[in-house]
Protein backbone atom coordinates (compact mmCIF):
# COMPACT_ATOMS: atom_id res chain seq x y z
CA UNK A 1 0.00 0.00 0.00
CA UNK A 2 1.53 3.41 -1.00
CA UNK A 3 2.47 5.59 2.41
CA UNK A 4 -0.50 8.13 3.02
CA UNK A 5 0.10 11.80 2.57
CA UNK A 6 0.29 11.73 -0.47
CA UNK A 7 -4.23 11.07 -1.42
CA UNK A 8 -4.20 14.49 -3.02
CA UNK A 9 -1.31 13.95 -5.17
CA UNK A 10 -1.74 12.61 -8.92
CA UNK A 11 1.15 11.67 -11.11
CA UNK A 12 0.91 12.01 -14.63
CA UNK A 13 2.50 9.49 -17.03
CA UNK A 14 2.52 10.46 -20.54
CA UNK A 15 3.87 6.93 -22.60
CA UNK A 16 4.24 5.85 -26.44
CA UNK A 17 6.16 2.99 -26.59
CA UNK A 18 8.13 2.11 -23.28
CA UNK A 19 6.94 -1.86 -22.79
CA UNK A 20 10.69 -2.93 -22.32
CA UNK A 21 10.92 -0.41 -18.93
CA UNK A 22 7.29 0.29 -18.07
CA UNK A 23 6.40 -2.06 -15.42
CA UNK A 24 9.04 -1.14 -13.46
CA UNK A 25 8.70 2.26 -13.85
CA UNK A 26 4.90 1.93 -12.81
CA UNK A 27 5.77 -0.62 -9.57
CA UNK A 28 8.21 2.49 -8.25
CA UNK A 29 5.70 5.09 -9.01
CA UNK A 30 3.21 2.70 -7.53
CA UNK A 31 5.24 1.92 -4.34
CA UNK A 32 5.28 5.68 -3.25
CA UNK A 33 2.15 7.23 -4.48
CA UNK A 34 -1.59 5.74 -4.60
CA UNK A 35 -3.04 7.87 -8.00
CA UNK A 36 -1.41 7.37 -11.13
CA UNK A 37 -2.84 8.72 -14.77
CA UNK A 38 -1.25 6.78 -17.03
CA UNK A 39 -2.14 8.59 -20.94
CA UNK A 40 -1.30 6.09 -23.65
CA UNK A 41 -0.74 7.71 -27.09
CA UNK A 42 -1.47 4.73 -28.91
CA UNK A 43 1.16 2.36 -28.30
CA UNK A 44 2.02 -0.68 -30.64
CA UNK A 45 4.13 -2.51 -27.75
CA UNK A 46 1.74 -3.06 -25.11
CA UNK A 47 2.12 -0.31 -22.97
CA UNK A 48 -0.92 0.39 -22.04
CA UNK A 49 -1.89 -3.13 -21.24
CA UNK A 50 0.93 -3.21 -18.49
CA UNK A 51 -1.06 -0.12 -17.29
CA UNK A 52 -4.07 -2.11 -17.18
CA UNK A 53 -2.13 -4.52 -14.90
CA UNK A 54 -1.73 -1.78 -12.47
CA UNK A 55 -5.03 -0.83 -12.57
CA UNK A 56 -5.26 -2.16 -8.51
CA UNK A 57 -2.51 -0.28 -7.37
CA UNK A 58 -4.26 3.20 -8.58
CA UNK A 59 -3.13 3.30 -11.90
CA UNK A 60 -5.89 4.86 -14.45
CA UNK A 61 -5.52 4.44 -18.33
CA UNK A 62 -6.50 7.02 -20.69
CA UNK A 63 -5.64 6.22 -24.17
CA UNK A 64 -5.47 8.38 -27.19
CA UNK A 65 -7.66 7.06 -30.24
CA UNK A 66 -4.07 7.67 -32.34
CA UNK A 67 -0.87 9.27 -31.61
CA UNK A 68 -0.88 12.84 -30.77
CA UNK A 69 2.30 13.55 -28.98
CA UNK A 70 3.91 13.42 -25.51
CA UNK A 71 2.45 17.88 -25.08
CA UNK A 72 -1.12 16.85 -25.81
CA UNK A 73 -0.75 13.81 -23.70
CA UNK A 74 -0.01 15.73 -20.84
CA UNK A 75 -2.71 18.33 -21.28
CA UNK A 76 -4.88 15.30 -21.49
CA UNK A 77 -3.79 14.08 -17.89
CA UNK A 78 -4.01 17.08 -16.63
CA UNK A 79 -7.58 17.43 -17.67
CA UNK A 80 -8.04 13.84 -16.60
CA UNK A 81 -6.65 14.75 -12.74
CA UNK A 82 -9.12 17.80 -12.68
CA UNK A 83 -11.81 15.72 -12.74
CA UNK A 84 -11.01 14.79 -9.13
CA UNK A 85 -12.29 16.82 -6.97
CA UNK A 86 -9.73 15.88 -4.22
CA UNK A 87 -6.53 16.57 -6.46
CA UNK A 88 -4.31 19.09 -5.01
CA UNK A 89 -0.76 18.06 -6.50
CA UNK A 90 0.48 16.88 -9.73
CA UNK A 91 3.80 15.03 -10.68
CA UNK A 92 4.93 14.63 -14.29
CA UNK A 93 6.97 11.84 -15.16
CA UNK A 94 8.45 9.91 -17.89
CA UNK A 95 7.99 6.93 -18.71
CA UNK A 96 11.02 5.70 -19.52
CA UNK A 97 12.98 5.08 -16.42
CA UNK A 98 14.80 7.88 -16.58
CA UNK A 99 13.30 9.89 -13.60
CA UNK A 100 13.19 8.90 -9.41
CA UNK A 101 10.27 8.75 -7.44
CA UNK A 102 12.88 10.06 -4.56
CA UNK A 103 13.17 13.13 -6.70
CA UNK A 104 9.19 13.61 -7.30
CA UNK A 105 8.45 13.25 -3.63
CA UNK A 106 11.00 16.10 -2.45
CA UNK A 107 9.89 17.94 -5.56
CA UNK A 108 5.99 17.69 -4.53
CA UNK A 109 6.45 18.37 -0.68
CA UNK A 110 7.65 21.54 -1.29
CA UNK A 111 4.26 22.72 -2.78
CA UNK A 112 2.00 25.17 -1.69
CA UNK A 113 -1.27 22.41 -1.87
CA UNK A 114 -3.85 24.97 -0.05
CA UNK A 115 -5.47 25.62 -2.79
CA UNK A 116 -5.57 29.28 -1.80
CA UNK A 117 -4.88 32.08 -3.88
CA UNK A 118 -1.83 33.51 -3.63
CA UNK A 119 -2.00 36.63 -0.99
CA UNK A 120 -5.43 36.06 -0.59
CA UNK A 121 -7.95 37.94 0.64
CA UNK A 122 -7.63 36.69 4.03
CA UNK A 123 -4.52 37.82 4.17
CA UNK A 124 -2.82 35.45 5.63
CA UNK A 125 0.32 37.20 5.73
CA UNK A 126 3.02 34.11 5.57
CA UNK A 127 6.73 35.00 5.33
CA UNK A 128 7.26 33.37 1.65
CA UNK A 129 4.59 32.82 -0.80
CA UNK A 130 3.48 29.04 -1.70
CA UNK A 131 5.15 27.40 -4.69
CA UNK A 132 2.62 26.91 -7.46
CA UNK A 133 5.73 24.70 -9.69
CA UNK A 134 8.60 22.70 -9.03
CA UNK A 135 10.23 22.35 -11.83
CA UNK A 136 12.85 19.52 -12.15
CA UNK A 137 16.39 20.51 -13.16
CA UNK A 138 19.88 17.91 -14.00
CA UNK A 139 21.95 20.73 -14.28
CA UNK A 140 20.84 22.89 -10.96
CA UNK A 141 24.44 23.49 -8.88
CA UNK A 142 26.60 22.68 -12.01
CA UNK A 143 25.68 19.26 -12.83
CA UNK A 144 26.92 17.81 -15.84
CA UNK A 145 23.73 15.70 -16.59
CA UNK A 146 25.42 12.35 -17.23
CA UNK A 147 24.56 12.96 -21.27
CA UNK A 148 26.89 12.80 -24.20
CA UNK A 149 28.52 15.83 -25.26
CA UNK A 150 26.26 16.58 -28.54
CA UNK A 151 23.28 15.91 -26.56
CA UNK A 152 24.45 18.34 -24.15
CA UNK A 153 25.35 21.21 -26.61
CA UNK A 154 22.47 20.72 -28.42
CA UNK A 155 20.32 20.80 -24.74
CA UNK A 156 22.17 23.96 -23.69
CA UNK A 157 21.19 25.85 -27.10
CA UNK A 158 17.66 24.95 -26.19
CA UNK A 159 18.09 25.91 -22.65
CA UNK A 160 19.26 28.91 -23.68
CA UNK A 161 17.31 29.82 -26.18
CA UNK A 162 14.16 29.00 -24.27
CA UNK A 163 15.26 31.51 -21.69
CA UNK A 164 15.34 34.14 -23.73
CA UNK A 165 12.02 33.50 -25.55
CA UNK A 166 9.51 33.06 -21.86
CA UNK A 167 11.80 35.76 -19.89
CA UNK A 168 13.39 33.29 -17.08
CA UNK A 169 16.75 32.30 -16.07
CA UNK A 170 16.32 28.48 -15.60
CA UNK A 171 19.39 26.01 -15.64
CA UNK A 172 17.07 23.15 -17.65
CA UNK A 173 13.83 24.36 -19.68
CA UNK A 174 13.59 20.43 -21.14
CA UNK A 175 12.93 18.22 -18.49
CA UNK A 176 9.39 16.19 -18.14
CA UNK A 177 9.75 16.19 -13.92
CA UNK A 178 7.73 18.56 -12.43
CA UNK A 179 5.32 19.37 -9.39
CA UNK A 180 2.76 21.57 -9.29
CA UNK A 181 -0.45 22.50 -6.89
CA UNK A 182 -4.06 22.67 -8.68
CA UNK A 183 -3.98 26.29 -9.27
CA UNK A 184 -0.95 25.58 -11.94
CA UNK A 185 -2.88 22.70 -13.43
CA UNK A 186 -5.71 24.89 -13.86
CA UNK A 187 -3.84 27.42 -15.51
CA UNK A 188 -2.01 25.12 -18.46
CA UNK A 189 -3.62 24.72 -21.63
CA UNK A 190 -0.76 22.71 -23.64
CA UNK A 191 -1.50 23.45 -27.63
CA UNK A 192 1.73 22.09 -28.65
CA UNK A 193 1.18 18.51 -29.04
CA UNK A 194 5.10 18.03 -29.96
CA UNK A 195 8.47 18.83 -28.02
CA UNK A 196 7.52 22.65 -28.25
CA UNK A 197 5.30 21.69 -25.51
CA UNK A 198 7.96 22.32 -22.79
CA UNK A 199 8.43 26.01 -23.45
CA UNK A 200 5.17 26.66 -23.99
CA UNK A 201 4.56 24.93 -19.71
CA UNK A 202 6.97 27.66 -18.80
CA UNK A 203 5.90 30.63 -21.06
CA UNK A 204 2.26 29.75 -19.53
CA UNK A 205 3.54 29.43 -15.95
CA UNK A 206 5.52 32.94 -16.56
CA UNK A 207 2.40 34.51 -17.52
CA UNK A 208 0.06 33.24 -14.92
CA UNK A 209 2.27 34.92 -12.38
CA UNK A 210 2.91 31.22 -10.66
CA UNK A 211 5.38 30.97 -8.19
CA UNK A 212 8.15 28.18 -9.70
CA UNK A 213 11.64 27.07 -8.34
CA UNK A 214 13.93 24.56 -9.73
CA UNK A 215 14.84 21.90 -7.82
CA UNK A 216 17.54 19.60 -8.64
CA UNK A 217 16.92 16.08 -9.98
CA UNK A 218 19.16 13.05 -10.95
CA UNK A 219 18.17 11.89 -15.08
CA UNK A 220 19.42 8.98 -15.85
CA UNK A 221 20.52 7.88 -19.30
CA UNK A 222 20.59 4.12 -19.60
CA UNK A 223 21.57 2.09 -22.54
CA UNK A 224 17.59 2.05 -22.98
CA UNK A 225 17.07 6.25 -22.84
CA UNK A 226 20.06 6.76 -24.61
CA UNK A 227 18.57 4.49 -28.05
CA UNK A 228 14.83 5.15 -27.22
CA UNK A 229 15.54 9.56 -26.66
CA UNK A 230 15.04 12.75 -28.74
CA UNK A 231 17.08 12.55 -31.02
CA UNK A 232 19.42 15.71 -31.88
CA UNK A 233 17.59 16.57 -35.29
CA UNK A 234 14.19 16.30 -33.79
CA UNK A 235 15.59 19.99 -31.65
CA UNK A 236 15.15 21.43 -35.24
CA UNK A 237 11.45 20.76 -35.63
CA UNK A 238 10.85 21.82 -32.38
CA UNK A 239 12.50 25.02 -33.02
CA UNK A 240 10.21 25.64 -36.09
CA UNK A 241 7.19 24.83 -34.36
CA UNK A 242 8.14 27.19 -31.71
CA UNK A 243 8.94 30.03 -34.40
CA UNK A 244 5.95 29.33 -36.94
CA UNK A 245 2.87 29.32 -34.72
CA UNK B 1 19.41 44.37 -58.05
CA UNK B 2 16.94 46.37 -56.96
CA UNK B 3 14.37 43.53 -57.85
CA UNK B 4 15.96 40.86 -56.15
CA UNK B 5 15.21 43.38 -52.53
CA UNK B 6 11.55 43.51 -54.50
CA UNK B 7 11.16 39.94 -54.63
CA UNK B 8 12.06 39.10 -51.10
CA UNK B 9 10.11 41.99 -49.52
CA UNK B 10 7.29 40.55 -51.94
CA UNK B 11 7.73 36.90 -50.21
CA UNK B 12 7.66 38.20 -46.93
CA UNK B 13 4.46 40.29 -47.35
CA UNK B 14 2.67 37.94 -48.83
CA UNK B 15 3.18 34.84 -46.85
CA UNK B 16 2.88 37.67 -43.66
CA UNK B 17 -0.82 38.19 -45.00
CA UNK B 18 -1.61 34.78 -45.91
CA UNK B 19 -0.61 33.79 -42.10
CA UNK B 20 -3.01 36.92 -40.35
CA UNK B 21 -6.53 36.60 -40.17
CA UNK B 22 -8.83 33.95 -41.90
CA UNK B 23 -12.12 35.90 -41.92
CA UNK B 24 -14.41 36.37 -45.19
CA UNK B 25 -12.70 39.69 -46.21
CA UNK B 26 -9.25 37.60 -46.50
CA UNK B 27 -10.59 34.96 -48.42
CA UNK B 28 -12.53 36.78 -50.38
CA UNK B 29 -8.74 38.66 -51.15
CA UNK B 30 -7.52 35.85 -51.58
CA UNK B 31 -9.29 34.88 -54.24
CA UNK B 32 -9.13 38.44 -55.98
CA UNK B 33 -5.05 37.25 -55.81
CA UNK B 34 -6.08 34.50 -57.17
CA UNK B 35 -8.33 35.92 -60.00
CA UNK B 36 -5.46 38.48 -60.82
CA UNK B 37 -3.07 36.03 -60.89
CA UNK B 38 -5.04 34.01 -63.37
CA UNK B 39 -5.95 37.01 -65.45
CA UNK B 40 -1.96 37.43 -65.78
CA UNK B 41 -1.25 33.86 -66.84
CA UNK B 42 -4.15 34.32 -69.53
CA UNK B 43 -2.35 37.35 -70.55
CA UNK B 44 1.18 36.38 -70.96
CA UNK B 45 0.06 33.62 -73.02
CA UNK B 46 -1.92 35.52 -75.14
CA UNK B 47 1.02 38.03 -75.64
CA UNK B 48 4.16 36.19 -74.77
CA UNK B 49 5.89 39.36 -75.70
CA UNK B 50 4.30 41.28 -73.21
CA UNK B 51 5.88 39.08 -70.12
CA UNK B 52 9.01 39.90 -71.70
CA UNK B 53 8.57 43.13 -71.73
CA UNK B 54 7.40 43.99 -68.19
CA UNK B 55 10.57 41.50 -67.49
CA UNK B 56 12.66 43.69 -69.04
CA UNK B 57 11.53 47.09 -67.93
CA UNK B 58 11.98 45.89 -63.99
CA UNK B 59 15.54 44.18 -65.25
CA UNK B 60 14.82 40.59 -64.66
CA UNK B 61 15.99 39.61 -68.53
CA UNK B 62 13.52 37.07 -69.78
CA UNK B 63 9.91 36.81 -69.41
CA UNK B 64 10.26 33.15 -68.05
CA UNK B 65 12.48 34.30 -65.12
CA UNK B 66 9.82 36.74 -64.17
CA UNK B 67 7.83 34.18 -64.50
CA UNK B 68 9.57 31.72 -62.71
CA UNK B 69 10.33 34.36 -59.18
CA UNK B 70 6.44 34.81 -59.21
CA UNK B 71 5.68 31.14 -58.95
CA UNK B 72 8.08 31.22 -56.01
CA UNK B 73 6.05 33.78 -54.22
CA UNK B 74 2.88 31.91 -54.75
CA UNK B 75 4.25 28.94 -53.93
CA UNK B 76 5.52 30.12 -50.57
CA UNK B 77 2.70 31.72 -50.05
CA UNK B 78 0.61 28.96 -50.18
CA UNK B 79 3.02 26.69 -48.07
CA UNK B 80 2.51 28.67 -45.61
CA UNK B 81 -1.23 29.11 -45.33
CA UNK B 82 -1.13 24.86 -45.63
CA UNK B 83 1.07 25.38 -42.89
CA UNK B 84 -1.52 27.69 -40.42
CA UNK B 85 -4.76 25.14 -41.61
CA UNK B 86 -2.93 22.34 -41.16
CA UNK B 87 -2.14 23.67 -36.99
CA UNK B 88 -5.62 24.69 -36.93
CA UNK B 89 -6.80 21.37 -38.18
CA UNK B 90 -4.68 19.30 -35.84
CA UNK B 91 -5.98 21.56 -32.88
CA UNK B 92 -9.15 20.39 -33.60
CA UNK B 93 -8.48 17.09 -34.37
CA UNK B 94 -6.42 16.74 -30.84
CA UNK B 95 -9.81 18.74 -29.17
CA UNK B 96 -11.85 15.73 -30.15
CA UNK B 97 -9.47 12.86 -29.83
CA UNK B 98 -8.67 14.12 -25.91
CA UNK B 99 -12.77 14.66 -25.64
CA UNK B 100 -13.26 10.71 -26.50
CA UNK B 101 -10.41 9.49 -24.46
CA UNK B 102 -11.29 11.12 -21.40
CA UNK B 103 -14.68 10.10 -21.54
CA UNK B 104 -13.73 6.59 -22.17
CA UNK B 105 -11.64 6.71 -18.93
CA UNK B 106 -12.39 5.14 -15.72
CA UNK B 107 -13.43 7.47 -13.28
CA UNK B 108 -10.48 9.17 -11.39
CA UNK B 109 -11.53 7.63 -7.73
CA UNK B 110 -13.70 5.14 -5.92
CA UNK B 111 -14.34 1.92 -6.89
CA UNK B 112 -13.41 0.20 -10.50
CA UNK B 113 -15.51 -2.49 -12.67
CA UNK B 114 -14.52 -5.88 -9.74
CA UNK B 115 -11.42 -6.61 -8.97
CA UNK B 116 -9.12 -8.91 -10.46
CA UNK B 117 -8.04 -8.24 -14.20
CA UNK B 118 -9.72 -6.01 -15.90
CA UNK B 119 -12.91 -6.67 -17.80
CA UNK B 120 -12.05 -5.30 -21.64
CA UNK B 121 -15.60 -4.29 -22.81
CA UNK B 122 -16.25 -3.00 -25.69
CA UNK B 123 -14.96 0.51 -26.44
CA UNK B 124 -12.79 0.31 -23.48
CA UNK B 125 -9.51 0.82 -26.02
CA UNK B 126 -10.84 1.75 -28.85
CA UNK B 127 -9.40 0.63 -32.57
CA UNK B 128 -6.13 -0.33 -31.42
CA UNK B 129 -3.56 -1.58 -33.69
CA UNK B 130 -1.64 -3.90 -32.00
CA UNK B 131 2.45 -4.74 -33.61
CA UNK B 132 1.54 -8.08 -35.33
N1 LIG C 1 2.07 10.23 -24.95
C1 LIG C 1 3.23 10.30 -25.61
N2 LIG C 1 4.34 10.22 -24.90
C2 LIG C 1 5.49 10.27 -25.55
C3 LIG C 1 5.61 10.43 -26.96
N3 LIG C 1 6.93 10.46 -27.27
C4 LIG C 1 7.59 10.31 -26.11
N4 LIG C 1 6.74 10.18 -25.07
C5 LIG C 1 7.01 9.99 -23.64
O1 LIG C 1 7.63 11.15 -23.12
C6 LIG C 1 8.65 10.82 -22.21
C7 LIG C 1 9.96 11.42 -22.62
O2 LIG C 1 10.24 11.09 -23.95
P1 LIG C 1 11.70 10.92 -24.47
O3 LIG C 1 11.59 10.57 -25.91
O4 LIG C 1 12.43 9.99 -23.58
O5 LIG C 1 12.27 12.39 -24.34
P2 LIG C 1 13.66 12.84 -23.68
O6 LIG C 1 13.82 12.10 -22.40
O7 LIG C 1 13.47 14.32 -23.48
O8 LIG C 1 14.73 12.52 -24.67
C8 LIG C 1 8.62 9.29 -22.12
O9 LIG C 1 7.84 8.94 -21.01
C9 LIG C 1 7.97 8.87 -23.41
O10 LIG C 1 7.28 7.65 -23.28
C10 LIG C 1 4.39 10.52 -27.70
O11 LIG C 1 4.36 10.65 -28.92
N5 LIG C 1 3.25 10.45 -26.96
MG1 LIG D 1 13.61 10.11 -22.03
Amino acid sequence: MPATGFDDVWVVIPVYNEAAVFASVLADVTGTFGHVCVVDDCSTDGSAAIAQEFAGRGVRLVRHPFNLGQGAALQTGLEYVLGDPLMRRVITFDADGQHHVADAVAMVERLDASGATPAGPAGQASSRPGLDVVLGSRFLGGGKGEMGGAKRLVLKAAIAYTNLVVGMKLTDTHNGLRAMNRRAVAALHITQNGMAHATEILEQVKRANLAYVEHKVKISYSPYAKAKGQSLLNAINILVDLVLR
Amino acid sequence: MLIKVVLILAVAVVSLFMLRGHGARRQALRRLGLLAFAAVAVVSIIFPDLLTAVAQKINVGRGADLLLYVLIVVFFSYVASRYVRDRRADQRVTALARRLALSEAPPPRGALPAAGPEPQTGLAGGPTPEAP
